[in-house]
């Protein structure tokens, strides 16, 4: 739980109030200006309204240069920033040709695959020359190849669920899913903190949507009752089928979620479970296989497994697991299998590999090792950053752990001072979070070594004095142990 | 005794007439008579004042208690997850086993294959594997990130710079995923109470997106003009103060479901009388249409800047995936904030963004592709003119030629079995590879179903002539009953 203290919540609400009232003020302005100059729209009412932009043009234009910065290399532990200029006032930015090398805490790179790997490019490569990079066509016209039906057997076994689906992209496969399976009638319960393409899926279904608090399984429980004794809305008729979304992992917060609770809960009141691994899929769990594992819940108690392969596995595109009925049924109606390009084949061939490295199939112990680099990695850094008085949310063994900065002013603080330091870190706020909840997230990878580590943790340390973002009183120093270089793990006292 | 008795009697007599006429009785108070009725009013109202304060009966309210909601739950019994499975759901499509050109292999045969949209024949094109594979060798596959946390490579933006440097507008935006493109664009820019004419064959992306932005749809028959301006009449009329309201024609350019052409110069002038914003799909006509190939626009002859929004799918003609979208600047900065196919999702892998300039620059040295595609295109409408219970539904200049049986069977599933018959024996008796179009459960489009045969720049003369003899051989056997006399 975030606890703000009242000293912060109250300079926070000054800074935005005073943000807002120079944008009206200056909006103001232009409205008088744009008076004198006619407008040149004929008729036709402005394509955006004035209001809806507002937050982008006053608030987040003066601190664009924080967001969408250009890299010129893999995503992998250190990558190349390319510096941007901008000559009215940070409303354009240009590229120019210089670079600079700077440690990368922001990329999803869970398990180190972003870069060219020793085992996949080479098989990545062969691929493409075989199927080119595209097939052109639907899964069910002429783009099913030998290469997809191994994928798919490859992620079912992995995930441990009989059947799976693969789809080129993460956020459509949300989005699609979700209307085939439920539609009016239909009550879909979400945790109020889910992704934005969950959202979109279950708008786009025409079910009813209902919120629960956010990871509170008594709260859960108590819509469901509810939900179950009323009714649909206004006709009481009992509801269809009842839809449970959570997810693995939480990306803004870093925590994961009460699994066994939930689906405890779910099996008492014959809800179905959903659950969208985005994040948790191959970085969590003893060999890789998510939060089922981790937590100790059977896969054949959550209904749909979700999941997408951006993060751990380096490559892009999402899947669905399931019974095979299921994935059958989805396969025969499913929008996003029947109308969109299959993915990419050596997007495909990056799949099988990766996940032929974490099982250990490729003949090393690679995957073991960066399974349990990137577990040692997460705890040794949160432990850290809590120690020297920051603010970090997430439970141990997440890889994303969100230090909590409030004000709006400290956002593009925070990220400046670290670019200039070659730490590359990302910053997020309204509407991603809530309005007074502005933090920095850092994803860290199994590629970080040691030295990345404790540089980061030296460069956010001096960073976080300079800003101010210490909040919670710091530990004493304790002596670390550093091991020779050459070795991997390290050792707290 | 009886003295005192009587006088009592006489005396409370004597006050209760003097009380009914006393002089009170006829006071004046504030210049108003009163009578005796003055006590006959006050015990009236008294008795409407304690009417009035008597609570009303209402049935008392009874929360459910916790052992009937436990009662209810155990009650209620779901539906299952998913409607049980029948014979047609078990289908598998045929697997490839090699690159999708067109000579594929499946099932270890080797076939022509008219069932991928690879329209000026790029698919294993050495210059876009060149340049994918010194991609790969240089970003690895994936981009780890979506585009405002350091998912931006610089391929990216030299590909969108392409694109629009192309097209000739001013800027595009590059979306990872084709079907995401125009359902993350369109709730942008269209919200609730705004007004879209739409075509009724689009596909399920543009339908999934204006479902998606709450705004009023109003749908005109296919392709039909005359249809369009009456609808767009009507709504004007309707309208009249609505300036804030914002106003769309969405259409696509060459139509997945059917083939057609949209006649982009009549909806122009349409669009200019009535004042409405047009979006354009033109993922099937980008490097097919046109004598250079830059789409639907330099085919009508219309300049680019009149069409507000144009979106594309790459995975048709330019052979790698992903989407883009392509108008004005102030357009195109809006969706970098709120289009959340881009925001919330993943960037495009950086291998296919360097394919997709690496296809422009060889589609703008070569464009005497474009001229042979339409070549192969006259060749295949020749050749399929005569089969026998199939009439070609498409436009001559479409790149999707789009078949339909002349006499239907009276349901969409009846054709649609002939119609997969059809396809099958092709495949297998004549190794030509041909798809029937398929529909989902939550696509809305009316149009009828057919036989989409996608033709492409690199298939030669003999593939063509293969094709139509294969397909009038086949028909002949299948369709032998449902051929006009």
């Amino acid at each position: 739980m975030i606890t703000i203290p009242y000293l912060t919540a109250l300079t926070t609400y000054f800074s935005y109030g005073l943000l807002f009232a120079f944008g009206q003020f200056r909006d103001f302005f232009r409205k008088i200006f744009d008076w004198w100059q006619a407008s040149n729209l004929q008729g036709y009412a402005p394509i955006c309204l004035g209001l809806e932009d507002f937050y982008i043009r006053r608030l987040y234009l003066r601190i664009q240069d924080c967001f969408g910065r250009p890299i010129a290399s893999s995503p992998d532990a250190w990558f190349d920033v390319v510096e941007r200029y901008s000559n009215d006032n940070n409303k354009t930015l240009k590229r120019t040709e210089k670079i600079s090398r700077c440690l990368n805490l922001g990329s999803y790179n869970y398990l180190g695959f972003a870069a060219a790997d020793e085992y996949c490019t080479p098989r990545v490569i062969d691929s493409l020359n075989r199927f080119s990079a595209s097939t052109c066509s639907t899964r069910v016209d002429g783009g099913t190849t030998t290469l997809h039906k191994e994928l798919e057997e490859c992620v079912a076994n992995f995930v441990g669920k009989p059947a799976a689906v693969v789809f080129g992209m993460g956020y459509v496969t949300n989005s699609a899913i979700l209307p085939v399976i439920i539609g009016k009638g239909g009550l879909i319960i979400s945790d109020s903190l889910n992704h934005n393409s969950i959202v979109n899926g279950a708008r786009g279904s025409g079910a009813t949507i209902r919120v629960f608090q956010h990871n509170t399984p008594p709260h859960l429980e108590k819509v469901l009752r509810e939900q179950i004794a009323e009714g649909q809305p206004r006709t009481h008729r009992p509801w269809k089928k009842i839809i449970v979304v959570v997810e693995g992992i939480y990306s803004m917060e870093g925590e994961l979620c009460k699994l066994p609770e939930i689906v405890a809960i779910c099996k008492k009141y014959k809800a179905y479970v959903y659950l969208d691994e985005a994040h948790s899929i191959g970085a969590v769990g003893k060999t890789g296989r998510g939060v089922c594992e981790l937590l100790g819940v059977d896969t054949a108690d959550v209904d749909i497994m979700m999941g997408t392969f951006t993060k751990s596995f380096g490559s892009c595109g999402g899947y669905i697991a399931g019974s095979k009925e299921l994935i059958q049924y989805l396969k025969y109606t499913c929008p996003a299998h029947l109308y969109a390009t299959s993915i990419s084949p050596p997007a495909a061939q990056q799949i099988i590999s990766s996940i032929k490295v974490i099982l250990g199939e490729d003949g090393s112990s690679r995957g073991a090792q960066k399974l349990a680099r990137i577990r040692e990695n997460s705890n040794f850094f949160r432990s850290e950053l809590q120690k020297m008085g920051f603010e970090v949310l997430g439970d141990n063994d997440s890889p994303v752990m969100p230090i909590m900065l409030y004000n709006p002013a400290k956002i593009p603080a925070f990220s400046r001072e670290c670019l200039k330091q070659n730490v590359a870190v990302v910053t997020v706020a309204f509407p991603a979070t809530p309005l007074l909840l502005a933090r920095a997230r850092i994803c860290i990878s199994a590629s970080h070594t040691k030295e990345d580590l404790l540089k980061a943790l030296e460069v956010i340390s001096q960073v976080g004095d300079m800003v101010g973002i210490k909040y919670f009183p710091a530990e004493p120093e304790k002596q670390l142990q550093h091991q020779q270089p050459g070795k991997e793990t390290i050792k707290l006292e | 005794m009886e003295s005192t008795a009587l006088n009592f009697v006489n005396a409370t007599l004597n006050w209760v007439t003097l009380a009914l006429d006393a002089p009170a009785a006829r006071a004046v108070v504030f210049g108003v008579h009163i009578g005796g009725h003055l006590f006959v009013e006050v015990l009236l109202l008294v008795v409407i004042l304690f009417l009035l304060s008597q609570k009303s009966y209402k049935p008392p309210k009874r929360p459910l208690t916790k052992k009937e909601i436990d009662e209810l739950c155990d009650e209620w019994v779901p539906e299952s997850l998913i409607p049980p499975i029948t014979e047609e759901m078990q289908s598998e499509p045929p697997v490839l086993e090699s690159a999708a050109g067109p000579h594929a292999i499946v099932n270890g045969k080797e076939v022509v294959n008219f069932a991928s949209a690879n329209y000026l024949g790029f698919i294993g094109h050495e210059k876009l594997l060149d340049s994918c594979t010194s991609a790969l060798e240089k970003y690895g596959v994936g981009s780890c990130g979506p585009r405002g946390f350091y998912g931006t490579i610089d391929v990216h933006l030299d590909c969108e710079a392409r694109i629009a440097n192309f097209l000739g507008t001013t800027d595009s935006i590059l979306y990872s995923y084709g079907l995401s493109t125009m359902f993350s664009a369109i709730p942008c820019f269209c919200k609730k109470g705004d007004i879209i004419v739409v075509d009724e064959g689009v596909h399920w992306g543009i339908q999934n997106g204006l479902y998606l932005s709450r705004s009023t749809i109003v749908y005109f028959k296919h392709n039909d003009m005359e249809s369009l301006e009456k609808t767009l009449e009507k709504i004007t009329a309707k309208n009249q103060r609505a300036k804030k309201l914002r106003r769309y024609i969405v259409v696509e350019a060459v139509y997945q479901n059917s083939g057609q052409i949209a006649p982009l110069d009549k909806i122009i002038k349409l669009k200019e009388k009535y004042r409405f914003r047009v979006l354009l799909d033109e993922s099937n006509s980008i490097g097919v249409l046109g004598h250079s190939g830059r789409g639907l626009t330099e085919y009508c002859n219309v300049p680019i800047e009149k069409i507000d929004i144009v979106t594309a799918s790459m995975g048709h003609a330019l052979a790698t995936e992903g989407g883009f979208c392509t108008g004005s600047a102030r357009v195109i900065d809006h969706q970098r904030l709120s289009s959340s196919g881009y925001v919330f999702s993943a960037s495009l892998p950086p291998y296919l963004a360097s394919a997709a300039i690496t296809a422009i620059d060889v589609l703008e040295q070569n464009p005497e592709l474009t001229s042979k595609l339409k070549e192969n295109i006259a060749i295949l409408w020749k050749g399929l003119s005569d089969v026998q219970g199939i009439s070609i539904a498409s436009n001559p200049e479409s790149p999707i030629v789009f078949l339909r049986l002349k006499k239907s069977t009276g349901s969409t599933k009846g054709d649609l079995q002939l119609l997969e018959d059809l396809a099958n024996r092709a495949l297998e008796e004549e190794s030509v590879f041909v798809v029937v179009s398929k529909r989902s459960t939550l696509d809305k489009c009316p149009l009828p179903v057919g036989i989409r045969m996608f033709v492409s720049a690199a298939h030669s003369e003999s593939d063509l002539l293969k094709a139509c003899s294969a397909l009038k051989k086949v028909a002949a056997v299948v369709l032998k009953d449902h051929i006009r006399p």
